[in-house]
């Protein structure tokens, strides 16, 4: 189960009326890359994999929903005030015409989010090299988010959400580490 | 204790005599410092808790910048590596 905080993460400060950056955000949101994605992802994989590591995939399957509250934050502030008009103007014209104002889980180019964006294979070698492939690629889909903005503040959060998959990235191949070593061993730093 | 690593590696791509639009020719890439850990060793330096809340790890030496004006414009801002 889990306990609600009714905070965000980290702090989302959108500066910049700029309702074209909601496109691209939602990529986040319900790309495949995302952090839906992400979250589904490790959440699902942890009940087929060794002991030890179950708990880092619950910690950061967790994590990830708050960085999707996060995102969700950003596009709401982005396109709530929005007419349909400047909607349009920023591509956003389909959206509204399918959900109004609503999120949906889509990615930037409006495609819904399907589950086969994700992967178990049961295999845990498999699955973790999967997990750090996808924290690569949510990284690098926040730098192209950071360009695509001159809004500081916005850049800000952005930049956390980034840094996150970085550390992220490092604990799953800390988890490789731990299955791929020599039962009995001793361990030397 | 751990090497410092630059955290953008830059490479020329070919330009062809005939590419239709101006070339970009100096790219850049980002490696960050999760790249050179294979595991992290214990009694790492800590950031401050407030300085760790806003840059979003605890750790100085996972912390990675990322400058989108640099990473667009790599040949324009000195060297061959990233200098950030
Ligand atoms: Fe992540």
């Amino acid at each position: 189960m889990w306990i609600y905080e009714k905070k965000l993460q980290y702090p989302v400060r959108v500066s910049k009326c700029d309702p074209r950056m909601a496109r691209f955000l939602i990529e986040q949101y319900g790309g495949a890359d995302g952090e839906l994605s992400a979250a589904l992802r490790y959440l699902n994989q942890r009940y087929s994999l060794p002991d030890k590591v179950i708990g880092l995939l619950t910690d950061i399957g967790t994590e990830e929903f708050a960085h999707l509250e996060m995102i969700a934050t950003m596009v709401y502030k982005l396109t709530k005030d929005a007419t349909p008009e400047q909607l349009e103007e920023a591509g956003l014209g389909p959206h509204y015409v399918n959900h109004d104002r609503a999120l949906f889980y889509e990615n930037a180019a409006g495609v819904p989010w399907t589950a086969s964006y994700i992967q178990a294979k049961g295999d845990p070698i498999a699955d973790l090299y999967e997990d750090i492939a996808a924290e690569e690629k949510a990284r690098a889909t926040y730098q192209w988010l950071i360009d695509m903005t001159d809004d500081v503040d916005l850049q800000d959060s952005l930049k956390f959400l980034r840094e996150r998959e970085i550390v992220h990235s490092l604990r799953f191949k800390e988890a490789v580490e731990i299955l791929k070593e020599e039962q009995g061993k001793k361990k030397f730093f | 204790m751990l090497l410092h690593h630059t955290p953008y590696k830059t490479y020329e791509p070919f330009i062809g005599p005939f590419d239709p639009c101006p070339p970009i020719k100096v790219k850049a890439y980002s490696t960050p410092p999760n790249l050179y850990i294979q595991f992290q060793p214990p009694g790492w330096e800590q950031f401050s808790p407030a300085e760790a809340l806003k840059r979003g790890t605890l750790w100085p030496a996972l912390y990675s910048p990322y400058d989108p004006k640099y990473m667009l414009n790599p040949g324009g801002m000195g060297g061959k590596e990233g200098k950030r």
